[in-house]
C-alpha cells in the first residue's frame, strides 16, 4: 500500500530526477506523469498509483515547494473534472492510454458538447443525430450550445442521438470529438457581460471514428450521469475563510470608503454578512462530515445557497458603489481563457452572477432534485418515459 | 491546524440526542403538551425532574468539582433541540443555561451552593431580567436599599416555577432572593410553552452572589447562544412534520407534497435548516471552546430567529385548515418560534453589535 512517506520519497526522487529549474514545464509534467503522481488514486500507468485520492496533498505540497510547475487546473477545469473521470470508468485501454496523459498535461484542452438549444434542464432530450456510417465511423449535425473553452479545445466529450426510435434515455450515445474536424464551426456567444466565455458550436457532418465512442452504442445517458456526477463534485468543496468570496470585496469597499455608508445599506450588509459567514460555516460542516466519512445531504444545497447570495451581495456592491456603480468598465466583446466570477468590476460581477443560477442545473432543477432525493417528496409527472424521442413535442 | 469549529456531533452527543428523544416521546407528546396548557400550570414538572434530576441534565454546564456533570454547551445544545422538537415546557434554558451560567460568573459560597442546587435540578432558578434583553442589554434597576429589594421585573421567563430568583440591583450586585419573598404573576403570554411572568420585590431580603454586570452579560450571551439550538430544533421538526403531512395528504387525486410549488418552498426551507444547524452548532462550539464566541453567537442568532419562525409559518399554511386549530401542535411550534426570535434580543439587535466586532461600521 502506498503511503505518505512513500509518496513524498516518490515525489522527491522525480524532483531529483527532473530538476524544475533545469526542465522545461512540459517536460516535467509528463514525468510527473509518468512518475504516477498525476493524480495518484488513478490507475498505474495512468498518471497514478492506485493511492487514496486523499494522500494527493501530500504530492502537491512537496512538488510546490520545490517550486515545480503545476498543470494549471483552471484552464483545463472540463477536462479534469469531467472528461477524464468518464474516461477512466468507461473508455478502453486504448483510448486512455491516448487520452488521459495529454490531457492532464493541459496539451490537449477539453470542452463539453452536452446541452442544446432545445435541451437545457431536460438534458435528455437533447436532437444532436449521429448516424452511423457502413464504414463504422459515425456521422454527426447537429448544434450544441454553453460550450466553455470550445475555442481554446483540441478534443470534447460529445453526447448524440443514435436511435430517435427509443424513449429519450435510452437512444444516446457518447462520442470523443475530435474539435479540429471540419464540421466543427465555433462561433461566440456574447453574454449579458459583453464577454464571450461561451460559444455555440455546429456540428456538420462531422466524422467520428467508431474507435472514438465512449461505453456501449446506447448507454450514452449512463455514461454521461458519471460525467455530470463529477461536475457536481467539482463544483463547492472548497474551503473559505471568513470574508472569502464576493462578501469580503463589499466589507473592504464598505471600510474604506465611509462616505458611501447609509442606514439601509448598513442593515442590508449586515444581513448578507452574517448569511454568507454562515452559508461558510455550512460548507465547512459539509467538508468535516466528508471527513469524517459521514457524507450528507448538505451538499446538494450548496449551489444554491452559492448562487443566491452571489447575486444578492454583488447587486448590493454596485448600489454601495452610488454615482460609480452607473458605470461599467468594458463592454469590449472579448473571448476570455477562463471562467471569472469575481474579477473586474462590480458591475461586471452584477451581471455574471446573474448565471449562477442557471449554469451546472438551474436553481428550479435542484430543488427539485432537493424535494424529491433528499425530503422524499413524490417525483415530478412524467409523461416523456416510454415515448419514443421521435414522437415527443418539440 | 484546523482553527475552525467543530461542527458535528459526536458519538456521545448523538447518545444524548437519543436518550432525551425516547423520555420525550414517552412523556411529551404534543397531546400532553396542549392538555397541559389547559391547567394553568403549563410547566411539566414531572418532565423536568425526570430530565434533570434523572438524567442529570440540569448540571451539564457545572464542573464536577462544583456539583454537575461537567459537560459543555455543546452538549447542552444538543438537549435544547430535542426540547425545541418537542416545545417542552420546562425551564431548561433559563435556569439550567441561563441562570447557571450567571452563578459561575460568581465566586464565594452563597453562589457556589446555590449552583449546587440548580445543577441537581432539585432547585429551580430564574435570571430576573426580562427575556427579551439582549447581551450587553441594560435590564431595568431594582433598587437595592435598607438591605432589601424594591422593584418590578416584567418578561421574566419561567418565573412561576422558579424556586430563587437572581436579581441585578441598583448597587452592581446579583442577589439571590426566594420566590417565596417575591410576588410572581404570570402574564398572558404569547408562549403558552416558556410563559413570562412579573416578579415583584417589595423589601425582598437577598443574599449577594456577586458583581450583576459580568453575570447577566455571561448569562443572557449563552442564553442567546444556545436558544439558536432550540430554533433549530423547533424549524427541524416544523419542516420534516409538513414533509411527513404533504405526502400523505392528497387533494386533486395526487399527494400534495407533489406540486411543485410546495416541492420548491420545503426544499428552501430545507436549505435555511441545513444552514441553521451550522450557526447552531458553531455558537455552541463558541460558547464551549471561549473561541471567537461574541461574533459566534451574534451570527447565529442574527440568522436563527427569521429561519425558525418561517418553518413554523410554513407548517402552518402547508398543513391548510388543521393547522389553524387550537388541536394542532404547529401553533406551540409557532408561538415559540416568535417568542424566541424576541429572546435575549432580536436578530436585528445581533446585528448591530455585529457590526463593531467584525469592523463594519455603522454610517
Amino acid at each position: 500500500m502506498t503511503d505518505a512517506d512513500d509518496l513524498r520519497r516518490r515525489a522527491r526522487d522525480l524532483l531529483a530526477a527532473h530538476p524544475p529549474s533545469t526542465t522545461g514545464s512540459g517536460d516535467f509534467l509528463r514525468a510527473r506523469f509518468d512518475a504516477g503522481l498525476a493524480w495518484v488514486h488513478y490507475p498505474e500507468g495512468l498518471g497514478g498509483l492506485g493511492a487514496p485520492r486523499s494522500l494527493q496533498a501530500v504530492v502537491d505540497a512537496e512538488l510546490e515547494a520545490a517550486g515545480a510547475p503545476d498543470n494549471d487546473p483552471r484552464r483545463i477545469g472540463i477536462g479534469l473534472g469531467m472528461a477524464a473521470p468518464t474516461i477512466l470508468r468507461y473508455g478502453t485501454e486504448e483510448q486512455q492510454r491516448r487520452f488521459l496523459r495529454p490531457l492532464w498535461v493541459g496539451e490537449e484542452v477539453w470542452c463539453q458538447l452536452f446541452s442544446e438549444p432545445g435541451a437545457g434542464s431536460d438534458l435528455a432530450a437533447l436532437g444532436t443525430r449521429a448516424v452511423r456510417e457502413s464504414g463504422g465511423d459515425w456521422v454527426v449535425n447537429g448544434q450544441k450550445v454553453w460550450t466553455s473553452s470550445a475555442h481554446l479545445a483540441r478534443w470534447a466529450i460529445l453526447i448524440a442521438r443514435t436511435d430517435p426510435d427509443l424513449p429519450k434515455h435510452q437512444g444516446i450515445t457518447y462520442f470523443l470529438c475530435d474539435m479540429t474536424d471540419p464540421g466543427v464551426e465555433v462561433r461566440p456567444l456574447r453574454q449579458i457581460t459583453g464577454e464571450a466565455e461561451f460559444n455555440e458550436v455546429f456540428l456538420t457532418d462531422v466524422r467520428i471514428p467508431d474507435a472514438h465512442r465512449l461505453g456501449d452504442v446506447g448507454d450514452g445517458w449512463q455514461v454521461a450521469r458519471t460525467t455530470l456526477m463529477n461536475e457536481r463534485v467539482s463544483i463547492g468543496g472548497m474551503r473559505l475563510p471568513r470574508e472569502g468570496g464576493m462578501i469580503g470585496t463589499v466589507a473592504g469597499t464598505w471600510r474604506e470608503r465611509p462616505e458611501l455608508r447609509t442606514h439601509d445599506l448598513h442593515q442590508r450588509l449586515l444581513t448578507l454578512w452574517v448569511e454568507a459567514e454562515v452559508a461558510r460555516l455550512t460548507g465547512e460542516r459539509l467538508r468535516q462530515q466528508m471527513a469524517a466519512g459521514q457524507p450528507g445531504p448538505e451538499g446538494s444545497g450548496m449551489k444554491l445557497a452559492f448562487a443566491r447570495l452571489n447575486q444578492e451581495i454583488s447587486g448590493l456592491e454596485v448600489e454601495l458603489l452610488g454615482e460609480e456603480g452607473l458605470l461599467y468598465g468594458d463592454w469590449t466583446m472579448r473571448r476570455p481563457e477562463l471562467v471569472d466570477f469575481t474579477g473586474r468590476d462590480a458591475g461586471y460581477r452584477y451581471l455574471r452572477a446573474k448565471g449562477n443560477s442557471i449554469e451546472g442545473g438551474t436553481s428550479e432543477v435542484l430543488l427539485n432534485i432537493v424535494a424529491e432525493r433528499v425530503l422524499g417528496l413524490p417525483a415530478e409527472p412524467r409523461t416523456d418515459k416510454d415515448v419514443a424521442w421521435k414522437d415527443l413535442a418539440r | 491546524m484546523s482553527t475552525e469549529p467543530d461542527l458535528l456531533y459526536s458519538e456521545e452527543e448523538e447518545a444524548l440526542r437519543a436518550a432525551v428523544r425516547d423520555l420525550l416521546t414517552d412523556q411529551c407528546t404534543a397531546a400532553d403538551v396542549l392538555a397541559r396548557i389547559e391547567t394553568g400550570a403549563p410547566h411539566d414538572t414531572a418532565l423536568w425532574k425526570s430530565l434533570a434530576e434523572g438524567m442529570g441534565l440540569a448540571g451539564l454546564l457545572v464542573p464536577e468539582a462544583r456539583g454537575g456533570q461537567g459537560a459543555t454547551h455543546r452538549e447542552a445544545a444538543v438537549v435544547l433541540e430535542e426540547l425545541g422538537r418537542s416545545v417542552a415546557p420546562v425551564p431548561y434554558l433559563t435556569s439550567a443555561v441561563v441562570a447557571t451560567e450567571a452563578l459561575l460568573a460568581c465566586a464565594g459560597d452563597e453562589a457556589g451552593d446555590l449552583l449546587a442546587r440548580l445543577a441537581s435540578g432539585r432547585t429551580v432558578g430564574a435570571l430576573a431580567v426580562g427575556l427579551h434583553t439582549a447581551p450587553g442589554g441594560t435590564p431595568p434597576p431594582v433598587r437595592w436599599q435598607d438591605g432589601a429589594l424594591h422593584g418590578t421585573v416584567t418578561g421574566v421567563a419561567d418565573a412561576a416555577v422558579a424556586d430563587v430568583l437572581l436579581v441585578p440591583a441598583d448597587d452592581g450586585a446579583l442577589y439571590a432572593v426566594d420566590a417565596a419573598d417575591a410576588t410572581v404573576t404570570p402574564a398572558s403570554s404569547l408562549d403558552l410553552t416558556r410563559p413570562v411572568a412579573a416578579v415583584v420585590l417589595d423589601g425582598a431580603p437577598g443574599r449577594r452572589l456577586g458583581d450583576a454586570r459580568p453575570a447577566v452579560r455571561r448569562a443572557l450571551r449563552a442564553g442567546a447562544g444556545l436558544l439558536a439550538s432550540e430554533q433549530l430544533g423547533l424549524a427541524d421538526w416544523a419542516l420534516s412534520e409538513t414533509v411527513r403531512h404533504l405526502k400523505e395528504r392528497k387533494q386533486f387525486n395526487r399527494p400534495v407534497g407533489g406540486f411543485q410549488a410546495l416541492k420548491h418552498r420545503l426544499a428552501q426551507l430545507w436549505l435555511e435548516v441545513v444552514h441553521l444547524r451550522a450557526a447552531a452548532r458553531s455558537a455552541a462550539d463558541a460558547l464551549a471552546t471561549g473561541t471567537g464566541t461574541d461574533v459566534a453567537v451574534a451570527v447565529a442568532q442574527a440568522y436563527a430567529a427569521p429561519v425558525a419562525v418561517r418553518a413554523a409559518e410554513e407548517a402552518l399554511q402547508l398543513h391548510g385548515g388543521i393547522g389553524m386549530t387550537w388541536e394542532h401542535p404547529v401553533h406551540l411550534c409557532l408561538k415559540r418560534a416568535k417568542a424566541d426570535a424576541i429572546a435575549y434580543g432580536t436578530a436585528g439587535a445581533h446585528r448591530t453589535a455585529l457590526a463593531p466586532l467584525v469592523d463594519l461600521q455603522a454610517p
